[in-house]
Parts: structure tokens; sequence; C-alpha cells
């Protein structure tokens, strides 16, 4: 196996392009070294993108900010205005496995090891994050729900890159929030994730929402029929059991090691509701 | 045989040069290439915590990482920990502590802790509690890491 | 020799105090070596090949590609290990028979379960080692599986061992059957004790396995000499048995086998058996090549001992007023693919910390598809006491007994006969009880769906086979050579603090060891909670014999007779003033004068330890539970027990601290997971969910100090109670905060929410 870190999104299509597939692209590590140490894949270059610094900058632009696919968890953790624009993308990266973990793991790479469990998706599909991507054909861009398609599978191309993520300018009084279901406090993975993401208007009535759920189906979904029920409420007890059925509706799990289907689907709905109290506090205050 | 990969790094502030398999991890290269055995490998998924060290200042498991990833980079291991003869705050609280039991979880706490306590010199049993969680310990049940942890942090405010 | 020293009372200098132990600085400095952290010149790596099955035929095994791979060195299967007849010893809480054990290692004719080694290779790096390993190949007749206990004794259940017979029935079975032994003790008369009683409960419990969990992944590594030698390092609470395991294994004269135990990174008892050592032994003969082998985590989940899983029914009957008449148990244990589970001592500690007339307790130890389990701390009581505790409490609330009181009024005490048979001296169970009713704990509030429980356990503790040298150096400092591995306690800290209460030094002046196999006598396991309590007695012994020593020479120097030389901190001195007037001599002033009076000055100990003091223990916890998703969380816990005496109270604590936290992940969290096809679905840590430091508060700890007679500072072991109550206590704190009694373990969140749901519709 090749080691290369190229220090140019060029430099790194071109690599990928050239070695037809057998390439993988190294950011954190945190999923493709367990999977190399298991014997799962046995690339035949690694491409480590972590020196190209288009991926690994959190830029902001008009209230609009620019996520790096290989910015880390802490990165994301640690910048302010991040943090006050997208608290609930915040809470996703602080839920991924430990400090240690999310020292090294990135938005690109959770996203692109297309587990459905991924904690930092659900935000960012609530957040109507659209991710651009980089490819031997050029550059395009694509909603973040549309990149994962089944676990381990994605819609990208042989040799494409997320590059970013872009997020559409922070309403005022809009709030975001993410919560998951683990057994443990930390180091575990989501049995169900819920993202939620909502804004008001003057009035505190409710006027636009994406609500996205994480391990209950093949791949995080995206639940207009949530969203639906808060949509042109004050999100108040009628409103959030509305979401909360329509959350657990919206659910298709398995059972697995981790959590049964019946588990899932009803905590789901209570996760949605808990998480839209959190989004509506934050967009009160915001 | 794979040519081998030449990397210049720096631990513990010496500068290190080394070879390595591409797949190699940080803590292969530490513990076989460097033969610097303080740090433990309980998991290689980074589960555990056990082969934590700080690169750049970041706290990682050393086992994702790759050798060639800290090619420039600087890496901090527990072998670094004390000045000298003199342990380290968080070293001598831990044995004053009894914070310790069989102790292959100490070293990767430990550079956990320093981790922790250079952002937040004053963190609530809360915050010590989540910081150290990935770091399993089996034979103390984290009562008194967390105390140790806290009074290192008393003791490094007051100096 | 049997010895027994008996208790005294006297100030202690040293023994209570807290001095950091003796190995600290080596384990914060990253110095201590543990098993993966010795190298050999020229060393080469070994790996195992391991069944993807749960249950299967091998075939045929072929090695020849990875024979021919460049860099490999040896290879290993069963052909290159002998057939063992039938024959037990002991290793730990559990016994083996080395049939079994040189089939676990290496499967012969069948494999058992997922992750059951089929054959090993050795090459010159890790990278060709597991090319190599990739290479075998093994034709399996794949076989039908099982896993749960009460399955694989039905009739038509897939048989492990076609020969295997029940022991322990009478009569003898006529058939073969996965029940491999049944274990029986009685007392008394049950059906009259149950017609006597006023209410009686009977239920049923299902644990599931868990695994020991230490951090340290097994290593070992290996060298054979041309001359026949072994030099073996690896990670083990008992070199002296793995010496004998392999020197009977290999048909090798034990002399031959040096075993230098590493420092050990966690056992809670898994680390008793042989699993890589035989192997690289072998590989080392024929690379002529030391052999380095390390099991990956995933390794030590699929293929090392976690405990059983069980079944169990348990029935008890009382009177109004709380007292009980008679109590009855039926314990199904997994054994793992071979016999030898820790039912029996499930079975003794069942009932063993009441006083009871009438007791019938049945115990069956049953083979199913997975690894042979290992001892786990306490073995098998934490799974028995769990019914126990759970029916008390039930029977508490219905009669209206405080649920303290309940286990006073049945609470065995000295003089209280046991049901398989010894008689308790002094113990200490009420007074933990005692101390529970009087904790600050019980008052604090608790406030909606947060409720209390509380549940009490025994132990044994052990004695057994035990060495120890301790020289008295020429400047008279001490080193104790000790052949109990300090399995992670601080027994090292305890023998030089014991050593330097007898010989009135400084403890800093006494540097305590562990000795390799060549160095001392036969040292049993360090398991069952025997380290501090059978090598404090040794070490007493050895000290004492060192003091005289020193009386004789002190005598020889003022040419008085020995019997008029007393020992006193730490100086010679005349017995009276009859004898002469001198000036007390110093331990440096005698060592230093040795070479002209006689020669070094040291004291053995060669024992089998004998009088150990059970041990009890009594916890309280408070939970919380979300009624909405299962989650339970520990908003705090309480450890009460006896200990008989902390020689270093802070080490006790830990003790305390860590058994309750693995009990906690054992009643929460911790499980082995099987697919349909009998694989095992977490071997990680991601996945197999040990508690982490935010799961958890801090653990309160009460020590309680009644001496056991039979040592001379009064030692009963610590190690295993503290995880012996932590589920029951658990599950009877879930019903005290939503009224609904969980029977399963473990009582995760999927769990719990269900049986809400189950609760809410049945109330309609």
């Amino acid at each position: 196996m090749r080691y290369e870190a190229p220090a140019s999104l060029d430099a790194a299509t071109r690599l990928l392009a050239d070695a037809g597939g057998a390439a993988r692209v190294l950011a954190g590590g945190t999923d493709l070294l367990i999977q190399m140490r298991a014997d799962l894949v046995e690339p035949t270059v690694l491409v480590d993108v972590k020196n190209i610094a288009e991926m690994r900058e959190i830029a902001e632009e008009g209230g609009r900010f620019r996520l790096g696919a290989a910015v880390t968890g802490m990165e994301i953790m640690e910048h302010e205005g991040f943090n006050a624009a997208w608290p609930g993308i915040v809470d996703g990266a602080k839920l991924i496995g430990s400090i240690q973990i999310r020292g090294g793991a990135t938005r690109g790479g959770n996203l692109c090891n297309a587990s459905p469990a991924a904690d930092s998706v659900p935000a960012l599909i609530a957040a109507d994050a659209i991710a651009r991507i980089i490819g031997p054909d050029g550059r395009r861009a694509a909603p973040v729900e549309d990149i994962a398609t089944a676990p381990g599978r994605t819609s990208l191309a042989a040799g494409e890159i997320v590059v970013s993520f872009d997020l559409p300018e922070r309403e005022p009084r809009s709030g975001d929030a993410y919560l998951r279901f683990t057994p443990r406090t930390e180091m575990d993975i989501a049995v169900v994730g819920v993202g939620v993401n909502l804004a008001l208007d003057e009035a505190g009535m409710c006027v636009a929402a994406r609500v996205a759920l994480g391990a209950v189906a093949e791949r995080a979904l995206l639940v207009d029929e949530a969203a639906a029920a808060l949509i042109g409420t004050r999100v108040d007890d009628a409103a959030l059991a509305a979401l909360s059925a329509a959350a657990s509706a919206a659910c298709r799990p398995i059972d697995d090691k981790r959590g049964t289907k019946e588990f899932r689907i009803e905590v789901a709905g209570v996760l949605a509701e808990r998480a839209a109290r959190i989004a509506l506090e934050r967009a009160e205050q915001g | 045989m794979m040519a081998r990969y030449h990397v210049t790094t720096t631990v513990n502030g010496d500068e290190v040069d080394f070879l390595c398999e591409s797949d190699q991890t940080l803590l292969s290269v530490l513990r076989d290439e460097l033969v610097m055995t303080g740090t433990k490998e309980g998991c290689g998924t980074g589960d555990c915590g056990a082969c934590s060290v700080t690169v750049d200042g970041r706290l990682m498991c050393s086992c994702l990482v790759l050798g060639v990833e800290v090619d420039g980079k600087e890496v901090e291991t527990i072998e670094g920990m004390a000045d000298g003869e003199a342990l380290h705050p968080l070293q001598q609280k831990f044995l004053e502590h009894a914070a310790l039991q069989c102790g292959i979880c100490t070293p990767g706490l430990l550079v956990a802790s320093r981790a922790l306590l250079e952002r937040n010199p004053d963190p609530t049993e809360t915050e010590i509690r989540y910081w150290l969680a990935g770091n399993l310990c089996r034979c103390t049940g984290y009562h008194k890491i967390v105390e140790a942890v806290a009074d290192a942090a008393r003791e490094m405010r007051e100096v | 020799m049997a010895t027994m020293l008996k208790y005294e009372d006297k100030d202690l200098k040293v023994v209570g105090t807290r001095p950091i132990r003796p190995d600290g600085v080596d384990k914060v400095t990253g110095r201590a070596r543990y098993g993966a952290d010795v190298n050999l010149p020229g060393q080469i790596y070994g790996r195992v090949v391991r069944s993807p099955h749960a249950h299967a035929r091998v075939l045929a095994i072929r090695t020849d590609k990875a024979e021919a791979l460049k860099g490999v060195k040896a290879v290993v299967t069963r052909d290159d290990f002998p057939e063992m007849p039938v024959e037990y010893a002991a290793a730990g809480e559990l016994i083996v028979n080395f049939r079994d054990v040189t089939r676990n290692m290496m499967a012969r004719e069948k494999v058992l379960y997922d992750g059951h080694p089929v054959a090993a290779v050795a090459a010159t790096s890790e990278a060709i080692a597991r090319r190599a390993a990739r290479l075998i190949e093994v034709d399996y007749e794949v076989l039908p599986h099982v896993i749960d206990p009460v399955e694989a004794m039905a009739d038509d259940a897939p048989l492990l061992h076609e020969e295997q017979m029940t022991e322990g029935l009478d009569p003898a079975p006529e058939k073969p059957s996965n029940l491999a032994k049944v274990v029986s003790f009685a007392k008394g008369d049950v059906e009259q004790g149950f017609a006597e009683a006023d209410l009686v409960i009977e239920r049923e419990f299902n644990t599931k396995p868990v695994h020991q969990g230490y951090i340290e992944p097994q290593a070992s590594i290996a060298s054979y000499t041309e001359d026949g030698q072994v030099e073996l390092y690896t990670a083990t609470q008992g070199h002296f048995v793995i010496r004998a395991q392999c020197a009977k294994l290999l048909q090798m004269d034990i002399s031959k086998i040096r075993v230098i135990p590493t420092e050990l990174g966690g056992g809670f008892g898994g680390k008793n058996n042989v699993y890589l050592e035989p192997l690289a032994i072998v590989m080392s003969k024929k690379s002529n090549r030391p052999v380095k082998m390390t099991m990956s985590r995933e390794d030590v989940f699929r293929s090392t001992g976690p405990t059983s899983g069980a079944h169990t029914r348990i029935k008890i009957g009382c009177r109004k007023d709380g007292r009980i008449t008679a109590a009855e148990a039926e314990l199904d244990f997994q054994a793992g693919a071979f016999a030898g589970s820790s039912v029996p001592m499930a079975a003794m500690c069942t009932f063993t910390r009441y006083d009871l007339d009438n007791v019938r307790v049945r115990g069956n130890d049953i083979t199913v598809n997975r690894p042979k389990v290992a001892a786990y701390r306490a073995p098998g009581a934490p799974i028995s006491i769990f019914g126990v505790e759970s029916i008390l409490d039930e029977m508490s609330r219905e009669l209206g007994i405080d649920p303290i009181e309940i286990r006073l009024k049945n609470a065995a005490r000295q003089g209280t006969q046991t049901y398989y048979g010894p008689t308790f001296g002094p113990i200490g169970y009420e007074e933990t009880l005692n101390r529970a009713r009087q904790h600050p704990h019980l008052q604090e509030k608790l406030g909606p769906d947060q409720g209390r429980g509380i549940a009490t356990g025994f132990w044994f503790n052990i004695g057994k086979e035990t060495t120890t040298t301790l020289n008295v150096n020429e400047d008279g400092s001490v080193t104790v050579i000790l052949g109990t591995i300090d399995v992670a306690g601080g027994s090292r800290a305890a023998m030089a603090m014991m050593v330097a209460e007898e010989l009135g030094i400084d403890v800093d002046k006494v540097r305590p060891q562990i000795g390799d196999t060549q160095t001392l006598g036969f040292n049993f396991v360090t398991a069952g909670s025997r380290g501090t309590f059978a090598s404090g007695i040794a070490v007493t012994v050895a000290a004492r014999k060192a003091i005289d020593v020193m009386r004789e020479r002190a005598a020889q120097m003022w040419d008085v007779p020995v019997d008029g030389v007393v020992w006193e901190d730490g100086h010679a001195r005349p017995a009276s003033s009859n004898v002469g007037e001198f000036e007390p001599l110093s331990i440096v002033e005698i060592a230093r004068k040795s070479g002209m009076t006689g020669g070094p000055i040291a004291g053995h100990a060669e024992i089998t330890a004998e009088g150990a003091g059970p041990g009890f223990g009594t916890h309280i916890v408070d939970v919380e539970v979300d009624r909405r998703t299962g989650l339970v969380k520990i908003l705090r816990y309480t450890v009460i027990q006896d200990t008989g005496k902390a020689i270093h109270p802070a080490y006790v604590e830990g003790q305390f601290q860590g058994g309750a936290v693995q009990g906690i992940g054992w009643a929460l969290n911790e499980e082995y997971i099987y697919d349909a096809d009998g694989r095992l679905q977490n071997p990680g840590f991601l996945d197999y969910r040990v508690p982490v430091a935010s799961d958890v508060p801090f653990i309160g700890t009460d020590i309680v100090e009644v001496p056991n007679p039979n040592h001379p500072y009064g030692v009963r072991g610590i190690g295993e109670v503290p995880i012996i109550p932590p589920i029951a206590a658990i599950s009877n704190a879930i019903h005290d905060a939503i009224g609904i009694r969980l029977r399963e373990q473990p009582m995760s969140p999927p769990k719990v929410l269900k049986a809400i749901r189950e609760a809410s519709n049945g109330a309609g």
C-alpha cells in the first residue's frame, strides 16, 4: 500500500483516478484504520487529505458557514462562531466516540463511512447542509441526505471526494439540536439519533423545520412528515406529540446487537420530542 | 517487501526518525520501532484509550493514527511526562490517591488527564468524567482517578 | 506445613496506613513491563487461526501453503500436541481437566465455539504471520449448535461431547448429554420448611455471559533452547500453575520450564489458565527462535473465558415475621465448551448469608457452544444470589418489613452452620447490615422515578500453597520475594507493610518482588481473594524466622543465651536487666556484621495457608429510571464490607469501588450477544459495554473490621465480595423506582422499556 498526502484537491483527485477504485481517502482514520486492521478493506493507495487547506477549514462568509470535510470534531467544538450558529451540529460532533476519537474523526469521514448510525449526519441533514464534491468530472454539489445510500455505500462516483459542507444563512429565531440514545453516556454508537432544526417567526410560530433520524433505517432519513408536524405550530405539546408519532412512523429499523426494532421506533419518537424542545429553546434565545 | 517510509518527527521533545510500513500505526511505531512500551494496546480499535498520546497537542488514540501521518509533528507520550526525576503532579497524585491498580490503563489516563488540565485547569467532577470517558479502567471504578485529577488540578493552579 | 498464625490485637505502626505502592512509580511512568512489553533477541511472531463456526467437525487441516510462505518458521496444529487422558487439577477457583485443556488450546476432533483455535503460525513479522494464517485451510463439517443452557439440556439438543455422561446423578444416566455434572447440597427438611411458611415465593432469573474485561490482552513470549529448557514470560495470575499446565500438556519436567510473570494488566479470574503459552513453546521448539504471541481484543472476547450465563429458579418460604423456613435453588450454568463452570461455588454461596434450617440447592454444569468459562471475581456468586436477594426484597415488601431488618432477622453469624458443611467463626455480616442501617445514604431523599435497593454478598476466601523468601540485606534493608502475583490490588504494598510491621522498620526499607518459578517453591494462583491472606501469613512467618536469626546473632555478639534477646521496634534488646546491660542492636548493625556472625540472614515460608475468613458485604444503590427510554442511571452507591483488617485502606476502598463498578456494568449493559449461527456479535469494547468514567458516580465505602482469628493481622480476602451484590441491588432499586421487577440481566434500556410497556399494558 502506498501512502500519499497531496496538498491540493487536484493532486488528490488525480491520485484517486489513477488508482482506479483501489484507493481510499484517509481523513481522521477512525473508521478506516479499524477496517484495514480487520482486513475489511485492502487499499493499494491511501490518499491522506489532511494537507488540503480547503478541506481543513471552517470558513464564514456573509453569515454562511462552509465546513471543511476534514475538520475534526474537536475543531468544531472549539469554534465559537460555529457553536453559536449551529449548536445542533456541534451536539453531533460532541457525541462521537471519545475525546481521542473526536481529535481525529471528521465530518466527511463520518458521512462517507456511511454508517446509518453516524452521529454527525442527522444534524447536518436537518441543517440543510449541501455537500460540495470534487471528482474526475469536476465539481458538483448534493444535499447531505443524498450521499449515504446504505450501510457502507454512498452515491459518490469512483474517485469523488466530499470537500466541504455549505450551510445556509442562519435565520433569526432559529435553533437546532441533536440527541441520540446510547446505553452508555459516552463511547457508544447511536441506537437512535434525531436532529431537529427549526425557525420561528416573531410571534413564536414555527415557520420552517427539518427533522432527520439516524440508526433507524439503512441510512439517515430526512422526515418531512415530522417537520410538517412542527411547521405552523407553536411547538406545543400537541405538535410535539404529532412530531413524535411521525418520527416513530418513519422508522424502518432492524433488530441488532445494539437495539430491537420496537425499541428504536419508540425511542425515536421520544428523542424527536426532546430534541425539538432543545431546538425550540435555542431558537427562542437566538 | 514494500519500501518503508522514512518519517521524521518529534517525540517528547526529541527529534526522532524511523522507518515504518505505510499501514503501521503510530502505536506500533512507538512500541515496536522506538521501543517505547509505555503506550499500551488494549483494543487496537480506539475503544479503550490505553494507547492515548498527543499529536501536536491533540489527544488521540495512537492505534488510530498511522506512523506516516506524524511526519513533522510533535508526539507526546507517557515517557515524556515526568521532568527528569520530578514526577508530573498528575503522576504524583495518582500515586498518593491510589488511583491505579493493575496500571495498564494508567499511562493513557495520565496523558488524557494532562490534555484536560492544559485546556481546563479547573474541571468539575462531571467534566473530568466525560473527558476521561475514552479511557477504560477495569480495576478502580474511576473513583480515585477522578479524585487524583481534581487534586492535581488544585495543586497545579496554586503553583 | 499447614500454617495457622493466630490473630494478635496489638498497636500497629505501618499496617492500616496508606503508603505509596512499591510498583506505583513504574506504573505512572510507563516503565512497568506487561506481557506484550517483553521482547527477546531474535523473536518471531505467532498468530492463531480460529474457528469461524460454533460447532463443527474438523475433517482436515492443510498447512502446506502457509509453510511455503517465506518468513514462516513454524506451524502447529492438533498433531503437534499429545492426547491427554482425563485428569483433574485445580487452577484458580475452577477445576481443570487436562483432556479438555489440551482441546481448548487447540481443537482436536471438533471445534466447539466461534474462536476456538485450530492452528497457529509463527513468522518473522506480524504481517507475514497474518498472511500465513490466512493460507491455512481447514475443512469443517458444520454441526448444529446450542448456546442457551436450558436448550442444551433438551433431549434433542446438539451434543458437544458424544461420551459425556452426567456426573453426580444417582442412578447414573444411560446416555450422554450436555449436562456434565450435577452438584447438590441439602440441609434439614425443605418440604416441611415450606409447609411451615406463611409466604412462599418462587421465581426464575436469567443472566448472560459477561467477560472479565481486563484491559491487557493475553500475551506471552517463549524461548525453547536446544537442551530442552523453556523460558516463558507471560501475563498471568499464577505462574506456577501455568508452569504445571505447560509441563503436563507438553510432557516436560516442571524444572525445565521457567515462567517469569510479567506485570499483570488485569485478570479478575480470567488469567488462571493457559491459552497461548503451550503454542508459543512448541513453535519456539520448532523454529529455534523465541516466539511472541499476543491476543487481539477480538481474540480475548471470542476465546478466553467469560463467566457463565445462567438460568436459575429460586424458591423461598418465610413466616409472617420474616424468618425464613425453607430455601431451594436450581442453578443451570453454562460451562462453555468444556465441563467445569463455577456452579459448585455458586451453589455454596446461594443462601450462605442466612442462618437456615432447611435448604436444598442443585447446580447443573452444562456444556454449550461458547468459550470455556473462566473464573470471574467471586465466580458464580453474583448470578446465584441475584434471585435470592430479589425474592427477599419482594418478601420484605409483601410483609412490610424493612429490607435490612429481614436480612438481619435471618443473618448468619458466629456458630451458624452452612448447608455445605463448615460452621462460621467470627464473621461481620450483621455488622455490615447494622452499619447500612445507620448509613447517611439511607437519609438521602429520592425524587420521582428514583429508587433505592439493597443486597448482600458472601465469599469464602481461600488460603492454599504459598511460599516466600525474605532476605535481610547486608545494609539492613529487606527484600521479600513473593510467589503470589499482585493481580492489581496492591498485595506487594500490603506484604511490604506487614514485613515492616513485624521487623519494626520503615516500609520503604522493604522491597517486595514477585519471584519467578525457579526462585521459590510452588504457589497457587492469586484467586479467590487469597493473596493478602495467604502471602500475608507467609511473609509474617518468614519475618519471624528472620527475627529469630537476628536474635541469635545478637546473642552471639553479646555472648548471652538467645532466650535473653527480644526483638522490639527493629532492634534486638536484652530481655531483662538480668541478661546484662547492652545497647540495643539495630537491624542495620546486625546485618552489617552478618558475614562474621554466621552468614546472610533470611527467613523463609513454605506453607499451606488455612483458616481463610469468610467475607460479607452490604450494598446500597440509588437509581433513576427514564420511563420513556428505559435508561437506568446510578445516582449513588455505597459499599459496606467486612475486611477483617484493611492493611492498606486505600487499596481496600479501591477493591470495593472497582468490584462494584464491574457489578454495575454486569447489571446494566454487559452481555455476550450471539447471532443465529453462534458467532459472537460484540467482541470489542464498543459493543461490549463496560462502564466508562461518566457512567458512574463516586462509590462510597465503609470498611468493617471484624478480625479473622486465623491471620496474624486479622485479614480476610476482600477482592471478590464487592462484585456480588450489584445486580440484585440494582434490580431492587429499579423496582423501588418504577414498581417493576426485572429478573433478567442485563437490565439494558430495551429490556427495561419492554418491561415498562408490558406492565402498563397489563394494567390496562
